[in-house]
């Protein structure tokens, strides 16, 4: 008599507490270890980068906050990064700065979310609460500079949208004064305990080879141990004025991506402070009439500026003919933006290079041979939006 | 006889309803503390401070639709929560409260029943819990539950077996099974302090017996949603509930019995500081739920076998000999 070995298949999602959204994983169980596992995706289809072929440049700005919207600000800042390249147009400097703080704090404020429900996810319920406070004084930070706390539509083709308000440096640096004793404190609650390095240490594996065979970026290729940060390698937005580290883990663990994430925080409160105290003084937009609005006051004496106003409000921004890539570091990896322009005032196309979902196609191979427990957490350490997977 | 019959039956009553009171404000309790931990205020909407939000809970499972999966197996479906909840109330019959008092001209006991093989009961009721997870996880027709049935069954047993190993070594010092002798034994000295790791292993043991974080993983919502109760709703969920919580009770009170000195105290009286030793070890419960991360399944088991059972094995060994 033969035994027949039988596997259990279950499906874990789409409504599922630790899939981070609408992910579906068909999962392969042979007891507890997972045989294979194959996710299911599209269940959060928005047609973001269609929509976007049917409206103007400047429109699509309150489209792409809504693809990775836990970090809106490095979607906006690739998106006009991309059309700016199009359009040839220099940034002036305050706003690049202006736009480098706001990534930042985002980065810090995103990160917060991935370790809040990483927390969850291994049942410290109280570490979300935590993170959540803290994170609560970023986006008090984003309502203040763009009046929304996500999807904050702040930054413009050539610049920003207005200036910092007074009250934002104090509250900023205030923020970043009382920010790293709040880490330290969560690492002192987390780093050193036994339960969470065992649930993290040898855990969703990915070999070097593997990260860079699946186009894998951001911190989970980081943890595999390589250095690629789009803020160094093709520093975009004067992040080349700016001192910080690149951290990067050794065994590709789940445990080196939740180090290499606790540092990338560390790091982008740096930046921020060298930002801020550099701050040059300056306009916070372009002067290029063809691209930004005119100032108020200058309408009612120009009338020039008046037919500027008024093609760029009817009509929107007119890029040459062209093909342009533009990539920025968001806190998930490298997000880029491929735009092809007619010369109209719509994009012909526009594919965005999602971090989320080259980091996805790694998950199988992390989880093949772990436990079923295993799974959550190697979801929650590569840190997909699955807005940003499915677009 | 009479008289015996009606004081028994009396004593059930009171048990009962401060049993089950007990269990509607623990989960008040464990809610408003994890508030706390969690900088934020806990349930606060429901009467003075949130003090009618068990009622209101309440008033809401019980009036939900009384349903039931297709292809369940309705009859175990329904067995299931039933025999957890009495099996977990049941434990209460042998458990002391205090010692002997004047009530009304009479002298009455703060126990249902002083059994001489008082602990046996207790640890045989927690094995036929394990029947209600196990049954409640098969007949729900969800791979979910039936995980979760399996995950819990295998859990509970082994960690039975320590927090069996872990007690004996009391029942050494105490030379009874009665858990009133136990006390009375206890007058000198707590066993806490004669028997300090068989104390960890008790508590280790007991975390893992009443699914508490961080060995919650019959329910790891995560994972398997919610385990073996995945498929229950309305009024058999209020059982698991109400015998889930009151096995945190019960853990305290057997860590206050065979461990702490029971209703021995200073000053204040005797029950008052059986609730306290109980609410101490309740509150330190919850606190750990809100400080620690789940283990996985395997080094729940890993720990349990390859650490608590031998421990205490060895303690036993060392205790005996030094008895004897």
């Amino acid at each position: 008599m033969t035994l027949a070995r039988e596997t259990l298949t279950i499906n874990m999602g789409p409504q599922h507490p630790s899939t981070h959204g609408v992910l579906r994983l068909v999962l392969e169980l042979e007891g507890e270890v997972i045989v294979s596992c194959q996710p299911v995706i599209g269940y959060l289809h928005t047609g973001i980068e269609k929509e976007m072929e049917n409206r103007t440049y400047h429109q699509n700005i309150a489209l792409v906050d809504r693809i990775e919207y836990l970090s809106s600000y490095h979607e906006e800042l690739a998106y006009c990064m991309a059309v700016e390249k199009l359009l040839g147009v220099e940034v002036p400097k305050r706003a690049q700065y202006i736009r480098v703080i706001l990534c930042e704090l985002n980065r810090i404020a995103s990160h917060l979310v991935w370790l809040g429900t990483t927390g969850i996810d291994l049942n410290v319920s109280s570490l979300l609460m935590y993170c959540f406070r803290d994170r609560e004084r970023i986006l008090e930070l984003s309502e203040m500079v763009s009046g929304q706390r996500m999807m904050p539509g702040y930054f413009r083709i050539g610049g920003v949208a207005a200036d910092l308000p007074e009250e934002f440096e104090p509250a900023a640096r205030q923020f970043l004064e009382e920010f790293p004793r709040r880490l330290d404190e969560y690492e002192a609650m987390l780093t050193d305990n036994l339960i969470w390095r065992r649930r993290h240490e040898g855990v969703a594996v990915l070999s070097r080879e593997d990260a860079l065979a699946y186009g894998v970026t951001g911190p989970t290729l980081r943890g595999s141990g390589i250095a690629y940060d789009v803020r160094k390698a093709f520093p975009y937005s004067s992040y080349d004025d700016f001192e910080f580290d690149v951290p990067t883990g050794e065994r590709g663990d789940a445990f080196d991506r939740y180090r290499v994430r606790m540092e990338e925080m560390r790091q982008s409160r740096r930046i921020v402070l060298q930002a801020l105290d550099r701050l040059p003084l300056g306009p916070v937009i372009t002067g290029d009439r063809k691209v930004a609005l005119p100032p108020r006051a200058e309408l009612v004496r120009s009338m020039e500026a008046v037919i500027h106003q008024f093609k760029l409000v009817s009509e929107g921004i007119h890029p040459p003919k062209g093909e342009v890539y533009a990539a920025v570091e968001s806190p998930r990896g490298e997000k880029g933006y491929y735009i092809v322009s007619d010369g109209s005032n719509r994009p012909v196309r526009v594919r965005v290079r999602a971090p989320s979902f080259s980091n996805l196609q790694a998950l199988p191979a992390m989880v093949r041979g772990g436990m079923l427990a295993d799974v959550v957490v190697a979801i929650a350490s590569i840190d997909i939006v699955l807005g940003d997977v499915d677009r | 006889m009479t008289a015996v019959v009606v004081e028994a039956l009396l004593k059930s009553a009171v048990l009962l309803f401060v049993l089950l009171t007990a269990t509607a404000y623990e989960v008040l309790l464990e809610r408003k503390l994890l508030g706390r931990f969690q900088v934020r205020y806990g349930p606060n909407r429901v009467g003075p401070w949130g003090l009618l939000q068990p009622l209101a809970d309440g008033i809401k499972l019980l009036t939900k639709e009384d349903f039931a999966p297709a292809g369940a197996d309705r009859v175990v479906y329904v067995a299931a929560p039933v025999l957890l909840m009495t099996v977990a109330l049941f434990v209460y019959a042998v458990i002391p409260f205090g010692p002997e008092v004047e009530l009304f001209g009479r002298r009455v006991t703060l126990y249902l029943a002083d059994v001489n093989t008082a602990l046996l009961l207790v640890l045989g009721a927690s094995s036929l819990g394990v029947y209600g997870l196990i049954l409640g996880g098969w007949s729900s027709n969800s791979k979910y539950s039936l995980l979760g049935g399996l995950r819990s069954s295998a859990q509970v047993i082994s960690y039975e077996l320590s927090l069996a190993l872990a007690v004996l070594a009391v029942v050494l010092e105490a030379g009874s099974l009665s858990l009133v002798r136990i006390v009375q034994a206890q007058e000198q000295g707590w066993f806490v302090l004669r028997q300090p790791v068989a104390f960890l292993v008790f508590f280790l043991s007991a975390l893992a017996e009443t699914n508490r974080a961080p060995f919650d993983l019959p329910e790891a919502e995560q994972e398997l949603v919610a385990g073996y109760q995945t498929e229950y709703g309305g009024f058999k969920f209020v059982m698991f509930y109400i015998a889930e919580y009151l096995a945190m009770i019960t853990q305290g009170a057997l860590a206050a019995t065979l461990f702490l000195g029971g209703w021995h105290g200073p000053l204040l009286p005797p029950v008052v500081w059986f609730v306290l030793k109980v609410l101490l070890f309740v509150v330190v419960l919850i606190w750990i739920r809100a400080t620690v991360p789940r283990v996985r399944y395997d080094q729940l088991m890993g720990l349990g076998w390859k650490v608590l059972i031998p421990v205490a094995l060895l303690n036993l060994l060392v205790s005996a000999v030094l008895l004897l």
